[in-house]
């Protein structure tokens, strides 16, 4: 009798990549309805828009490169990386920059660096700091969140589409009416006018922690990762690290001068503090791949994004908190080698 | 302005005559370059190259007689190592010295042997043992495949043979994965698909 | 006694399904002896064995068929009374599928053996001679390294052997035939415990056993209380894969790490397998020979999955019909266990003595392959791995054939236990990576070994013929010397002169064309 020949371990492996990132967007089921109950369906069309791009992008790239497209466009990773840029972009943002952003992501970041696996930046993290500095206006066009006190417009699902896809308002009604300044803008603003952190919090966008409607999105973030922590796709480290190297920072400054800067809790449920700290600062390929060199790399993610709120030019430094530690993972990776069984360090 | 010039001309010949005078005095001595060229060499000692032995060889690449691609045994795996030593262009092996194969060994057809002794005077590592008028053997596990033995042998009674393959020098397949970004392509017979 | 020992956790390792009660149902079975034995000359890690036998010699069981030639190597003794029928290559259990030199054996039926004699009171012979006495009868390592045992029990000057582990932290899933060693040899065990502390000087004996088999803890317990021996001590150990590697499992036990390059007693401490234990016993007490030992026949793809007691050399096909045949599901044939086990393409292989386990996998408990992704870098191998080593960047370093890196990133120190690949998520063939790479390396310095040796040939040769040159120019200066002594230079100038001139008067009557 003829037996099949293969390698050990013979046993299945009970996880796959497409597995991996299926439950990572499972994760962000959460987030979405609630990004949704507060500021309208834009966001479920921007990730129509994100998929159905990052899809055919990914195709082309992959037909262009002479690999199986079935087997790659079926690994979830391109969806994941579209969604989590419709999750950086506006709710109202005209289709042709998302697509741009994700065109961006998907060519540039990631296919010609190698592909799935060896893209030294995240994708869509360099997708959406392309649209960032593409594109200010559209960037910032953030909404209130859909809360009785806070001035709001509602739009419907239609009228969503039709703005997305337009790029323009309904006659009646201008942008200034339509977008307000994001929690965190506003506290850059008003500490550009000289307020104080208690006088810039009177205006009725600030909630308990960080902005009305912002914070919740912040919590269920925060629930779709700890999800994800419990299945093992993703570890603590990186999260831990870098909410607490944040904290930390947050709370020196805050109690240096409550007035000119932001309480830690602020800085935590504000922004993309949870979404970046579970989902996006996790990515895998882009981290650094030992225990203790995440502990650094989250920890490095936590400062620089302080730094950049504090004292950069941007109200929210996650997305580049990531780019600058994804070019310091080489060196973090060669430095935190673990000491091998029966060696000496 | 004259003087200035002056000066640059006498730095110029001063510092030359140092450079030429440091590149006959210290000249460095090389061996060593030797040395480590012909231990990438792979010691068959066969002369394809065209020199008589692998530490000619070696000497004629470190003079800069050779060229790092003459050399049919080692293949394209010796041809990047010198490169890589040298600093020279790798290049493919020149067909003119031969072509590159896998290790062979002599096998002498022991009922045809006249027992002449003239392939075990042709052998570069002594790898044939036998007297006059005795019948000759080859000692495999020493023999370098150079083919030297051959042409001498009066009665056409010597065999370039594939090594026996067995359990101890066999080696496990590199997988091949369509994901797998390798340097050297490998070849199919070497490679199982998993 | 069972102990309440501190236990020192390994860094990675796995929880598998553990599918070993398909065995472990039923008590060891004897398997008859087959119409053919086929017994290799090398199943042992070390030097193949010498045949001393002639085909055609009428053989008995435990009768010596082929001797050692070096340090590291056991003997083969047959395992059944019959006649030799040939030495020949034949397929033999390894993951190349080639052939190697076997002794096959064609069986009378009567199974005669040859009389063995036990040694008594081992505690009144030198342990040399106890030594002696495991290596002429062909003991190795049942755990499936098959490593000789007396080379591991020799006690070495420098060395002082504090601890004795015995090793029934079989935790390779499907695999249990070590724990039904343990149920039914338990007393055995103990015994072969004692003469290896005897031989070591061992102040302490360790059974470590994991907690998933409460049958053998028993049976150890009990064994261990009759001895009444208070230097034995019965260690249950928590289930974990690869806990039962000897590194790990010296690490759980006694916290330290076996420094790279060093043997366990290099740390005051020696690891057998329990199975050896009783087999020492056996060879020490009873006279007896290693011609059989305890296989698991698992797996979906057989009908009566069992633990037997086989004869060393019996075809793996004849095994497996011992236990009901083939089912209609049976893919793979793997020798060893789901996680480090090699397949074998041919049933007709023999048992021996390194075989713990016949996996026959049934289609839906294997991993078809070809489904491997680009490496994520998501550090899962890295948690896994139980030497703590980093098997992406090995990987990348195996892709681009890097041996320099392979080596400092410590290739070597791999168990080759399949953690990584196991947990992967892009389901890479790690392990085949780390093995073909670990073979190319050792090729490539067996190469470069080769080479130096034929250089070395070589420029002796040069200098021999240089040396002969020089030794017939001197030859023939001291007979010119001597000749002019003599006297008799000018004759043979004059000689010379005389041969010249002729030479021309010939030249002048023979013009050339």
């Amino acid at each position: 009798m003829k037996f099949q020949h293969a390698p050990a371990p013979h046993l299945t492996p009970p996880n796959s990549v497409a597995l991996v990132m299926r439950q990572v967007l499972m994760a962000l089921i959460p987030a979405t309805i609630a990004h949704v109950w507060f500021f309208g369906p834009g966001l479920l069309v921007n990730m129509l828009i994100a998929c159905t791009v990052a899809l055919a992008s990914e195709a082309i790239m992959l037909h262009l490169r002479g690999r199986p497209l079935r087997k790659y466009l079926g690994d979830y990773s391109a969806v994941l990386a579209a969604v989590l840029l419709a999750f950086a972009v506006p709710p109202l943002t005209p289709w042709w920059v998302t697509a741009t952003g994700v065109v961006f992501a998907i060519v540039f970041a990631k296919h010609l660096f190698g592909g799935l696996g060896h893209n030294p930046f995240n994708p869509a993290m360099a997708g959406y700091v392309v649209l960032l500095v593409s594109f200010p206006a559209q960037m910032t066009a953030w909404l209130p969140p859909a809360i009785d006190q806070i001035a709001h417009v509602d739009f419907s699902l239609w009228q969503t589409i039709a703005i997305i896809l337009s790029g323009e308002l309904p006659a009646t009604i201008g942008w200034d009416a339509v977008t307000s300044a994001t929690p965190l803008d506003r506290v850059k603003t008003g500490l550009g006018l000289m307020q104080t952190i208690g006088e810039i919090r009177q205006n009725p966008l600030f909630g308990d922690f960080g902005g009305r409607g912002w914070e919740w999105l912040a919590n269920w973030f925060a629930v779709g990762g700890f999800w994800l922590l419990y299945k093992g796709v993703i570890r603590w480290h990186i999260p831990v690290s870098m909410i607490a190297s944040l904290l930390l920072i947050a709370t020196v400054a805050y109690m240096l001068d409550p007035g000119s800067h932001a309480s830690p809790l602020f800085h935590l449920f504000s922004g993309a503090t949870m979404i970046g700290a579970f989902f996006i600062a996790t990515d895998p390929v882009s981290a650094a791949t030992t225990d203790k060199g995440r502990l650094i790399y989250g920890a490095g993610i936590g400062l620089l994004t302080y730094a950049i709120r504090a004292w950069g030019g941007y109200p929210d430094g996650v997305a580049f908190a990531v780019l600058l530690m994804n070019m310091a993972v080489p060196l973090i990776d060669r430095l935190t080698v673990p000491r091998v069984y029966g060696h000496e360090s | 302005m004259l003087s200035a010039l002056l000066i640059v001309t006498l730095l110029a010949i001063l510092f030359g005559s140092l450079l030429g005078f440091a590149a006959i005095r210290f000249k460095p001595d090389d061996d060593p370059v030797v040395q480590s060229i012909d231990a990438l060499l792979p010691q068959t000692q066969c002369g394809q190259c065209g020199y008589p032995g692998c530490r000619p060889y070696a000497k004629a690449i470190a003079a800069g007689n050779a060229e790092i691609n003459q050399c049919p045994p080692g293949g394209m795996p010796t041809i990047e190592a010198l490169a890589d030593l040298l600093g020279r262009e790798v290049k493919p092996l020149n067909p003119e010295n031969g072509r590159e194969s896998a290790r062979r060994v002599a096998l002498i057809d022991e009922e045809t042997c006249i027992g002449c002794t003239l392939c075990i005077q042709a052998c570069p590592v002594d790898a044939i043992v036998g007297a006059a008028k005795q019948m000759h053997s080859v000692i495999a596990k020493e023999c370098t495949g150079c083919d030297l033995c051959l042409p001498p042998c009066p009665v056409d009674c010597i065999d370039m043979i594939e090594p026996p393959r067995d359990i101890h020098d066999w080696v496990w397949p590199m997988p091949r994965i369509d994901t797998a970004v390798s340097k050297t392509e490998i070849p199919e017979s070497a490679a199982e698909t998993v | 006694m069972k102990s309440n020992r501190r236990i020192w956790p390994i860094h990675g390792g796995l929880n598998l399904p553990p599918h070993k009660s398909d065995s472990t149902a039923q008590a060891i079975v004897q398997a008859p002896v087959p119409p053919e034995l086929v017994l290799p000359l090398h199943q042992h890690i070390g030097e193949e064995a010498k045949p001393c036998v002639e085909v055609g010699a009428h053989v008995r069981r435990g009768q010596l068929l082929a001797k050692v030639t070096s340090y590291v190597a056991a003997p083969v003794h047959a395992s059944s009374s019959g006649r030799v029928s040939a030495i020949e290559d034949r397929p033999i259990p390894h993951p190349s599928g080639l052939r190697a030199r076997c002794i096959v054996i064609e069986t009378d039926g009567l199974d005669e053996s040859v009389p063995g004699t036990g040694l008594g009171d081992f505690t009144a012979i030198d342990p040399v001679l106890l030594r002696a006495e495991l290596r002429r009868q062909g003991l190795v390592g049942l755990g499936g390294a098959a490593f000789p045992s007396a080379v591991k029990l020799n006690r070495l000057p420098h060395h002082q052997v504090r601890t004795l582990i015995l090793n029934g932290a079989e935790c390779e899933p499907h695999i249990s035939c070590d724990d039904m060693v343990m149920r039914e040899r338990a007393e055995d065990i103990i015994t072969g415990a004692r003469i290896m502390m005897y031989m070591l000087a061992a102040e302490e004996c360790l059974v470590a056993i994991e907690t998933d088999k409460p049958e053998a803890i028993e049976a150890i317990d009990t064994a261990i209380a009759r001895a009444q021996d208070s230097r034995l001590e019965l260690v249950p150990v928590p289930t974990v894969y690869p806990e039962g590697g000897e590194k790990q499992l010296i690490q759980v036990l006694t916290g330290r790490e076996v420094p790279a390059d060093h043997l366990s007693a290099d740390v005051g401490v020696v690891c057998h397998n329990v199975a050896t234990a009783a087999q020492v016993k056996r060879t020490i007490i009873d006279g007896d020979a290693l011609t059989s030992r305890i296989v698991t026949v698992t797996g979906g793809g057989v009908a009566k999955p069992r633990n037997l007691d086989v004869r060393l050399g019996t075809p793996i096909s004849w095994l497996i019909a011992q236990c009901g045949g083939y089912t209609d599901k049976a893919e793979r044939l793997i020798m060893g266990g789901p996680m480090m086990g090699f397949t074998l393409d041919d049933d007709s292989a023999p048992i021996v003595k390194a075989s713990n386990c016949i996996l026959v996998a049934a289609h839906d408990e294997v991993h078809a392959g070809g489904d491997a992704m680009p490496c994520i870098r998501c550090g899962e191998c890295a948690r896994a791995c139980p030497v703590k080593l980093l098997p992406q960047q090995l990987y990348w370093f195996s892709c681009a054939d890097d041996h320099d890196e392979l080596q400092s990133h410590h290739l070597f120190d791999c168990i080759e236990c399949g953690c990584c690949a196991y947990v992967c998520p892009s389901r890479i063939p790690l392990v085949q990576f780390y093995r073909a790479s670990k073979s190319r390396i050792w090729q490539q310095e067996q190469e470069r070994e080769r080479a130096e040796r034929a250089r070395e040939r070589f420029e002796e040769r040069e200098r021999r013929l240089s040396e002969q040159k020089l030794a017939r120019k001197q030859r023939l200066a001291r007979r010119r010397a001597a000749l002019h002594e003599k006297g008799n230079g000018n004759k043979v100038q004059e000689a010379v002169e005389r041969a010249r001139k002729r030479r021309a008067a010939m030249r002048d009557e023979e013009p050339p064309e």
